[in-house]
This record gives structure tokens, sequence and C-alpha cells, in this order.
């Protein structure tokens, strides 16, 4: 209990004396899993509208890849991403393990089938006729996806807090692929758990309060987003 | 639903992020100026890489990237040709490593010592036993809580050296347990469970106020943490940074670097944490 | 006399299949400007394929499809045709929004400048007796209420056609009984050219000019209500706009709430308020009608009096439904008991009456 307490000072201490080290680990941690979430977001909400909206052969197959992706562990993404990552591995020769790039590469494969997955239920769960009224009204493709997307702007702004939330809290694959090197690909959970590994609990707990913090931030305003039912 | 807003906001935050995650923050990622050092976590614990590594990038022009991992991992990272240079403490399985062929010019860089800590009490009486096999034998008999790392790093090789000189086997007894953990936290655990352990000075030292444990036994010269540097056969491994494997493990045996070990730890914990020994022979350590 | 319609869309030979199978087969059919249609058939005829065949919202695998001479089954057409029609479904199929940007949808998709959406929302919403709901939103309102909304997000866009597939076969009575003559009313006054989709043969009268049967992916019969109604060009068609007794006649007489009306000349007496010279629909429940033997000279209190021929004896399990023609079909129920008294048989003719008071009159409104 105390060491909750402590931790929570600590972290206002940390943050108000604006250290250096923690605010950079902080600015990576935000950098590396926001340019993930917006890459995801392109990629699931485009492919997850794709496959609701459209039939072909394999459909069933491939709805089932999603939802299995969306349970993939993060640590196993890890250990893939750095066999395909290392030196001698496919794409050693783009040298890119144990960067912050690397990190974001494994963040949005966890974070895209999330997106994929919740993106494709949101689409499927608009009424089915829906979608003709909108092109009987003499909408152009682009313009059809953006009002289905906008009625399913409930769910799909879940897509986003869960993709985000997948990647930010996530440690596993991070260590894996960036190598929590200090001052580079140090962010806050790699650097949690190194804290713990090393004993300094209180430490650990004021960066892992620092990481909760900004969580709830941005949900915050992504879930005002999601429920403002005010309309013009 | 404000739609303009909603696209505005997501726009810039793409775009800022796009423009923040280019230049700045991304760190030189050109191979020949990266070195990866593959070393072991209680030896980044310490601290002392943090003193040392920055010189070593200034004077040098090179880029570390520092993978703390246990013992048995930065050796495979050097098997599978994805470090350049290590630098480790688990003198067996060093050897192996260059017998096979994996690793050259290993070099001796510093030592410093285990100890075994425990609890004030000492159940097992291994306060002022000769020596550290007689220790370890002591606490099997007493049947009293052991902690081992049982992670492969080179704390728990060379607890398990131990353990065989003893010819006890513990693995299986109950009074035995294995965390898994890093030094730090393994120490917490043994803390808090009032059991005995295998430690390196200088992470007890850094946790000391906190613990509650005491050194027990220390000194004896199988209790020495011997560190070398290795270079990864570039042979073997083409790939490798064969330039800066050499350039860091140079710098590691270099006078000023050998001065810097010297006096490292001493203002914050009164005493040296390692002892350099680049000019010596490993036959002369210990006394 | 009027000059001859203009035809503002021309089909010839469009065929549409799904999974192999034809759906939709129509060798020519024609809509005239400013004409409303009503198509009727039962569940699956096809209504709706035909309606997205004509929205361009499916594709067919062969035939023409011409919008005021143009032919615009070309691709790069799509947009801009579909921007002249509009469909409205049987589900309001509202956006989770306002009444008033649901009504602006449309027009949105148009790029019309903000000024020009605000004063057509605002007309067509007055038109559809919604503008008190502008600032509501979508989801609290009634059924009759979001197809109002609907109906209003169709107009407002100013089609040169209007799809209608049953928009109110999801409304209760009272509503779509208001609903369909806020319907013809806006399409008097807007002059637009409809057609309506509906199972229900009532509202097909109430509504339209003309009328289609549909069935099974083909036009069976087209022509004008009366037409279809007193002369079904196959038992088919007879038995799908036989089924009730409604027939459309002119009135001849009419004073002190009875009148007389003319159906494929024969005079019926009915009761209620209605002007000479106007178009009603009667109806006749089954029940009321009696059938007895030819014979000559009885005279009876019953006022309509036809001779008929029984077309049809269909066996409803407690009774038997006779379809009969006299002139225009008419049906009526029987007992078991009766039937084999008169021995009844398809194609025995027949006399049969009912009373004056049995007929009702359903005013069209025109």
């Amino acid at each position: 209990m105390d060491l909750i307490i402590s931790g929570l000072g600590k972290a206002f201490r940390l943050l108000l004396s604006l250290d250096q080290e923690v605010l950079a680990i902080t600015w990576l941690s935000l950098k590396v899993s926001g340019l993930a979430t917006v890459i995801s977001l392109l990629l699931g909400i485009s492919f997850g509208t794709t496959v609701a909206l459209t039939t072909f052969p394999g459909r069933n197959l491939v709805v089932s890849l999603i939802n299995t992706g969306m349970a993939l562990p993060p640590v196993v993404v890890g250990l893939f991403v750095t066999i395909f990552l290392w030196r001698n591995g496919p794409l050693g020769f783009m040298g890119l393990l144990y960067t912050p790039a690397a990190m974001i590469i494994a963040q949005i494969v966890i974070a895209t089938p999330i997106v994929t997955g919740i993106s494709l239920a949101a689409m499927q769960s608009l009424p089915e006729k829906l979608r003709l009224q909108i092109l009987a009204l003499g909408a152009t493709r682009l313009q059809m996806l953006w009002l289905l997307m906008r009625e399913a702007r409930l769910p799909l702004l879940a897509a986003v807090m869960a993709g985000f939330g997948g990647v930010i809290s996530e440690v596993g694959a991070s260590i894996m692929v960036g190598g929590n090197i200090k001052g580079y690909s140090r962010v806050l959970t790699t650097a949690t758990v190194m804290e713990t590994s090393r004993g300094n609990f209180e430490m650990a707990m004021a960066l892992g309060i620092i990481l909760l913090f900004f969580i709830f931030l941005i949900n915050a305003i992504l879930s005002r987003i999601q429920q403002q039912t005010k309309v013009r | 639903m404000k739609t303009s807003s909603l696209s505005k906001i997501v726009i810039g935050l793409f775009a800022s992020l796009i423009i923040i995650s280019g230049p700045a923050g991304s760190a030189p990622a050109a191979e020949q100026k990266a070195v990866i050092l593959a070393t072991t976590t209680s030896t980044q614990d310490s601290g002392l890489l943090d003193v040392l590594i920055p010189r070593f990038e200034k004077e040098k022009g090179y880029f570390v990237k520092t993978i703390a991992v246990g013992s048995g991992q930065a050796m495979a990272m050097g098997q599978k040709g994805e470090a350049d240079v290590l630098l480790v403490h688990s003198p067996t399985a060093e050897k192996k490593f260059i017998d096979e062929g994996y690793g050259v010019n290993r070099r001796l860089v510093m030592h410093n010592d285990f100890v075994i800590v425990g609890p004030a009490g000492d159940q097992a009486k291994i306060k002022g036993v000769k020596t550290t096999v007689e220790a370890f034998k002591n606490i099997a008999a007493a049947g009293s809580l052991f902690l081992s790392r049982g992670d492969n790093s080179g704390t728990n090789a060379k607890e398990k050296d131990i353990w065989k000189a003893t010819g006890i086997n513990p693995e299986k007894e109950k009074w035995y347990q294995q965390t898994g953990l890093g030094m730090g936290q393994t120490l917490s655990v043994a803390a808090e469970k009032k059991g005995y352990t295998l430690t390196d000075r200088g992470t007890y030292l850094a946790l000391k106020k906190n613990l509650g444990l005491e050194i027990l036994k220390e000194g004896d010269a199988v209790l020495l943490n011997i560190y070398h540097v290795i270079e990864v056969n570039p042979t073997k491994w083409p790939k490798v940074n064969a330039a800066g494997a050499k350039a860091f493990a140079d710098f590691m045996v270099s006078r000023e670097t050998q001065d810097m070990v010297k006096v490292f730890g001493k203002d914050k914990f009164g005493a040296p944490l390692f002892f350099p020994d680049a000019d010596k022979k490993v036959e002369e350590l210990g006394k | 006399m009027s000059p001859p319609p203009v035809s503002i869309l021309t089909i010839k030979n469009l065929l549409v299949e799904r999974g192999g199978a034809r759906v939709l087969d129509i060798p020519a059919f024609s809509l005239s400007e400013g004409e409303t249609l009503a198509i009727i058939g039962p569940n699956g005829a096809g209504k709706t394929t035909f309606f997205l065949a004509i929205a361009r919202l499916l594709d067919p695998v062969r035939g023409t499809l011409l919008f005021k001479g143009q032919d615009v089954l070309r691709p790069e057409l799509t947009i801009s045709y579909r921007r002249r029609l509009a469909m409205v479904f049987q589900d309001p199929l509202l956006l989770n929004t306002t009444v008033f940007h649901n009504v602006a949808v449309g027009l949105k998709i148009r790029h019309l400048p903000k000024q020009e959406i605000a004063r057509r929302v605002a007309r067509y919403a007055d038109m559809m007796r919604i503008g008190h709901l502008l600032n509501r939103s979508a989801k609290s309102l009634s059924g009759g209420e979001a197809q109002r909304t609907n109906l209003a997000r169709a107009f407002a866009t100013e089609p040169e056609i209007i799809l209608l597939d049953e928009p109110f076969a999801n409304l209760d009575a009272p509503s779509r009984d208001t609903l369909i003559e806020d319907l013809r009313l806006v399409l008097g006054q807007t002059g637009t050219t409809a057609i309506v989709a509906t199972h229900d043969r009532l509202e097909a009268l109430r509504l339209a000019d003309r009328l289609a049967v549909m069935n099974e992916g083909h036009i069976v019969q087209t022509g004008a209500c009366q037409e279809v109604m007193n002369h079904p060009a196959n038992e088919l068609v007879a038995s799908f706009v036989g089924i009730e007794t409604l027939f459309p006649g002119i009135v001849q007489k009419a004073s002190g709430g009875t009148f007389t009306v003319e159906v494929a000349g024969q005079k019926i007496e009915g009761i209620g308020e209605v002007a000479v010279g106007e178009t009603i629909i009667c109806c006749v429940r089954p029940e009321n009608v009696i059938i007895s033997r030819r014979e000559a000279g009885t005279e009876t209190s019953v006022r309509n009096n036809l001779p008929a021929m029984i077309i049809k004896i269909i066996p409803q399990g407690p009774y038997f439904k006779l379809q009969l023609d006299c002139g225009f079909f008419l049906t009526a129920y029987v007992m078991p008991q009766s039937l084999e008294n008169l021995a009844l048989k398809e194609g025995k003719r027949v006399n049969l009456s009912f009373k004056a008071t049995a007929v009702h009159a359903i005013r069209r409104g025109k």
C-alpha cells in the first residue's frame, strides 16, 4: 500500500521536475504507440470495412483468421518479428532490429487484427439495406464509405481505443525487438519491467502510474468523441 | 457529429507524428556505426555501462546498442551472429563459446565478487564457515530456504558450479526455489521470504537498505565473478561489425577505462564495485 | 385530348441473374413522365429487384435502359443517373443524427450550397408534415414519422423518378392511411413520376394511374387500373386481383347518401357520400354475396342482382370460396350445404345478389 503512495509521490516529482529521462521515455512511448495505432487504424478499418461489405470466396476463412488475430499473444509476435529482422534473417539488411521502428512494426502487427476485427463487426452491424439506400441517394463509393463509418462511429471508436490500448500497454514484443536501450528504445513499459527486475519498486511504480495517467487521458478524449450525441 | 473537427484531429495527429518521428528522437541507424553489445542484466544494473558507453560513443563515434539479457541469451546471440561483442561473466560457457569458434579475442576486463546473503538469524549457520562449498552444504543440511535465479545467467551458472562441487543436487528439494528473475528481484524475494541467495556484490549494495539481508559469506576464490569481453567471430558471421566490436573491446581494456572502473561506485557505496584486471592473468586473481 | 405521354424510362430485354438463376426478365417496359405506376405482386415476385435494376444498384446481364432517351447503362453515367432518381425502402433506414441532417443527406452528397440545403429541407419537411421535428434525433421518431422523414429525404433531392418499395408495409393502418394521402398530394404537387411497389391492392388503386402485375420476375400484365382489375389477362392475375372483391367504377347518380356506380357495363347501387362523375372503389365482403339459381321474375329487396358464372370453387375449411365473373370479378363465400343443395360447380351460370348496404365506397379523392 505504501508502495503505491510513495510511487504516486515519486511520479509527481519526476513529472514536475521535468526529469529528462522520464520525459524522453514517456514521449517515446506515446510516439511509438501513437504512430503504430494510427497506421493500424488505416489498415484495420479499411480492411475490416472491405471484408464486411463484400463477398468473395474464402470469406469465412478470412473472418476466422481476423478473429484469431485479435488474440495474438504479443510476445509471440515479438518473437516472429525478431526472427524476421535479425541480421541474418530475411529482412536483416534493413538493420531494423533494436530500433523504435522495429517496435512500431511489432505493435502494428499486434494492433491491426484487433482494429480489423472490431471494425468488421461494427460495419456488419449496420442494416443491410443501408448501403443500398445511401448509394440510391447518389453517393459515390467514397461518400458511401464515409457515411457508413460515421453511422458505425460508436463501435469504430471502440476499435481505436482497443487498438491503442493493446499496444501502449505491450511489453513483451517491445523488449524483444526494441532492446530497451537507454535513451533510444526504452519506453514506459520496458522501463517498468527493468526497474522491477532491479528491485527498484518505487521507481517502477512511478513509471507505471505515469503510464496509467496517459492511457487514461487519451481514452478520456476518445470516449468524449465517441459518446458525443449532441449533433449540429 | 462534428465531422470536420474530428477529421482535423485525426489528420493533425497523423501528420505531427509522421513529422516528429522523422529526424528527432530516432538515432542514426547506419549499419556501420552501430555496435550491438550483448551483456548481462547485472552488468547493466550496476550502472557501470551508463558511465562507460557514452564515453566510448563520443570518442569513437559508434552508437552502442546495449542489449541486457542473461549470459545464456547473450552468448546465444553471439552464436547466431546477432551481436557484435559480448561482455559476460560465465567462464565455463565462454570457453565453450571460444572453442566452438564463435568468438575471438577473449580478453579479461575486470572482476567483482559474489556473496552469499541471508537473514540475520542465519538458521543454517554459515557465517564463519571456511569455504563456500561448505556453506552451501550447511544450507542443504539445514533445509533452509535458498532462492536461485534459475535463468542461465552468469550468477546462476556460478551457483550451479558450487552445487556441483558439493555433490548435492538441489533441483527437486523443497527448500530450493527458482525465481527465473533478475538479481534485484530475486533479492527482494529472498528478503521477503527470509531465505539465502547468491548475489553479486554490486546489486546487493545498491538495494541493501531496503532488504534486511546480511552478507554471510564472502572472499572465497570461488566467489570471484570474472568479466571478459569477447568479439564475435567475423569469419563465421560476416555481417558483424568487426571493426566496431574490436574498438569496443580495445576500449574496455584501455588505460583510461580501467582507471574509471577502479573508482566506479566509490562515492555511492563507499567501496568500488569492480576491480580492473586487464593487465593481469586470470590465475592471479583472488590472491 | 391530352398530348401523348412522353416516355421517361424505356426498358428492353432486361435480364438480371443471381447465382445463375433468372430473377428478373423484362422484355419491354415503358414509364410515362408524370404518371404514377403501381406494381403489385406476391413476395418474391421481383419488385425490389426491378427497382434495384432501374436505379442501377444491380447490374443486368443484358438489356437496354433508356432514361429520357439516353442509354444509362454506361458505367461513367452511374452516379449522375442515380442522382436523378430517388428510392424509398420499406424500412426508413435513417442515419443516427437529427431529422434535419437525414433529410439533408442527399443534398450534401450532391454538394449543394448550405442555403439551398436549408431551403429544401424546410420545404419538403413541411410537405411531409414533419417540419416541427427537424431538431429531433432520428432514433426518437415513431414509425410513421420516420417514414415521413425518409420520404422527405427522397423528395428533397427533387428526383425525376421516385421509386417506392412497399413504403407503408411496416406501418399501422391509421398511419398508413394518412401517409398514402399525403404521398398522393405531394406527387401531385411536384409532378414527380413515381413507381410504387405494394402487395396491397387498395394502396395501388388509391395511388396509381397505371397498374403492373409482377410474378416470378416477369411483368404479367400492365394497363390502367380499371383495365387490369376488370380484365385480368390470365388466371394468375385474376387470382391476384380478384382475391377480395374490390372494383373501381364511375359514379352515375348520387343523392341522400346512396349512389349508383357503373362498373363494366353493370349498374351497382351502394351507400356512401360520393359525387357524380367521381371514380370510386367499391368493395363487397364475400360473405354478403348471395348465390341463387338463375330464375326470372322474383322481386327481392336486394338492389343488386347480377347474372354470373362460377370461375373457381376453393375449399376453405368450414366453407367454400367462389370466384365469379359477372362482368367484373366477385368473391363469395358459401356453406358446403348450400353448395350441395344448389349443385354448384365451376362453369355453372348462377344469379348473384348483394344488398346496396353491402357495397362500400372508397373515394379516390380525385
